[in-house]
């Protein structure tokens, strides 16, 4: 192999950190647990860095990071067992070149699977599943995950070690589920997945709307599930969601960065392709009956991505898959969406009449996404009063800044009338 | 192989059945079950237990009753051998347990 310039193989290190969960998870299983997979993978990282530059890089590099890994892993072991057996370890034998044998990928057999379905293993709490899915899977530091999160980097690590910790001493199974056990299995891994694009499309606090790195990777977790699950149409649904929704992502803020309603929102900035391709996957994910949740939410997101302009948004169709949803996952949140839903479908005094009815619900009383729909129907009402004091409610219960700024702006608006 | 303690918990205020035979859908549990357990017991009602604290100055102090006071109290164990997590949760699942089972992993000591 060539020579490789400096730039060139930092830009092809990146690129291979895409197939980290690759790499890692076909190295859990020679290495045994997955703290020293870990361990040799970012070994095989270092060692890419170090010899591809004179080495060249090679024809497949996730493939040669797997070998490497790999070997480093077995080469851990083999050096604790002499350790253990105490011999005097005189001549360490010279690894061979990987470079070789490696030319295909096909060889080594996907294992991300088990991956995923160990890091969001039931018996792992939920922050800890969404954690360690984005370390492992898509190869985040630390740091970043804690970023995203908006915890203390210190706060992050400990929960990863006490996770990978719980999965080695209790022997969580590095695995699929069969049986009967998967649907409920495949569900949790869906509803992580679902959780990491939803933190980062509509952050719950901090300076900006969205949290872009997150919506990305969980576009890249659906986009693996897909292409390790082709058939189910679970997965399909919710591939299909997060591109529907990732799809109005760039007119989501304005260029001063505030929030852009749907309803003023550049339609033509939206990102087609990836409409294009959610609208065929949502035909797929409706055909089982009764079509699973993402399958719907993912039916609502095409039919406004689809709508020419926000006055031509088919709300009868949109409050006929509410109620299609509300059947299939019966939540507050899906209830609220559903009288929003009926309040454009059929007016707004049944809308704010359905948002008076939720707001007993204890589940919703800290969720301001209901103060500020009332918000807006009361002032489509003409009754600015009690709108003023609904946006101050909002306002109370909001922590991401935009919306924030969004919700002051609007109650100013009123003030001033 | 993995073992694993199965702690079974089951309401305080929980009518215990008379006598000292198994009740039946404990033994059908653990004729089922034959092959995976390594021992278990029942225990008495926490209102027989005794506990023993240690004070400031690290003596030991006697008092009655359990050790944590809770409406959830711990009426008996299983011992279980399971390839791993997945299949000893199979088996927890299938106890006939009041309230709920807790499943720790038995730590290995070399």
């Amino acid at each position: 192999m060539p020579r490789a310039a400096g730039a060139e193989v930092v830009r092809a290190i990146e690129q291979a950190h895409r197939e980290w969960g690759f790499v890692l998870a076909a190295t859990v299983r020679v290495a045994g647990d997955i703290d020293s997979a870990e361990e040799a993978v970012q070994d095989a990282y270092a060692i890419a860095l170090a010899t591809w530059p004179t080495r060249g890089i090679p024809a497949n590099p996730a493939a040669w990071l797997t070998v490497t890994a790999r070997r480093r892993a077995l080469d851990v072991h083999r050096r604790e067992a002499t350790a253990r057996r105490a011999l005097p370890k005189l001549v360490e034998p010279a690894p061979e070149p990987v470079d070789a044998q490696v030319e295909a990928l096909d060889e080594i057999p996907d294992e991300r699977l088990r991956l995923i379905f160990t890091c969001c293993h039931p018996a792992l709490a939920s922050e800890a599943q969404v954690a360690l899915t984005l370390r492992l899977v898509c190869g985040l530091s630390t740091l970043e995950i804690a970023r995203a999160f908006l915890v203390q980097e210190s706060t992050m690590a400990a929960r990863i070690t006490r996770a990978k910790h719980k999965i080695r001493v209790a022997n969580i199974p590095y695995g699929v589920p069969e049986g009967e056990e998967l649907p409920a299995r495949l569900e949790q891994v869906l509803s992580v997945v679902h959780l990491v694009f939803t933190t980062g499309h509509s952050a719950p606090s901090g300076a900006h709307l969205t949290r872009p790195d997150l919506a990305e990777r969980g576009v890249e977790l659906a986009r693996i599930l897909r292409a390790l699950l082709p058939a189910d149409p679970d997965v399909a649904g919710l591939l299909a969601l997060v591109l529907l929704t990732d799809a109005r992502r760039p007119a989501r803020v304005d260029g001063a960065g505030e929030l852009v309603l749907l309803a003023d929102q550049d339609r033509s900035s939206w990102d087609h392709v990836a409409i294009a391709e959610g609208v065929a996957l949502v035909t797929e994910a409706l055909t089982p009956r009764p079509p699973g949740r993402f399958a719907l939410m993912a039916a609502i997101a095409a039919i406004h991505d689809e709508s020419p302009s926000w006055a031509e948004t088919d709300w009868d169709a949109i409050l006929a898959l509410y109620d299609l949803l509300r059947a299939a996952w019966p939540t507050p949140v899906v209830e609220l969406n559903r009288a929003i839903a009926l309040g454009f479908a059929v007016g707004s005094e049944a809308g704010l009449a359905e948002l008076d009815s939720l707001a007993a619900d204890p589940r919703l009383a800290r969720y301001p996404y209901l103060a500020a729909a009332r918000a807006d129907f009361l002032m489509r009402l003409g009754r600015p009063a009690d709108a003023r004091i609904a946006y101050d409610e909002a306002l109370i219960l909001t922590d991401n800044e935009v919306e924030r700024e969004f919700l002051a702006a609007r109650a100013l608006a009123l003030d001033d009338e | 192989m993995s073992k694993y303690l199965i702690l079974i918990f089951q309401d305080e205020a929980a009518v215990q059945p008379p006598g000292d035979s198994v009740s039946a859908n404990y033994r059908a549990f653990m004729e089922k079950h034959a092959g995976s357990l390594r021992g278990g017991v029942a225990l008495e009602s926490p209102a027989t237990a005794t506990s023993i604290r240690r004070n400031d100055s690290g003596e030991p102090t006697v008092t009655d009753g359990p050790f944590a006071e809770s409406k959830e109290a711990l009426g008996g164990t299983f011992l279980i051998e399971a390839a791993d997590l997945d299949e000893a949760l199979v088996i927890a699942k299938e106890v006939p347990a009041g309230i709920g089972v807790e499943v720790r992993p038995v730590r290995v000591v070399s």
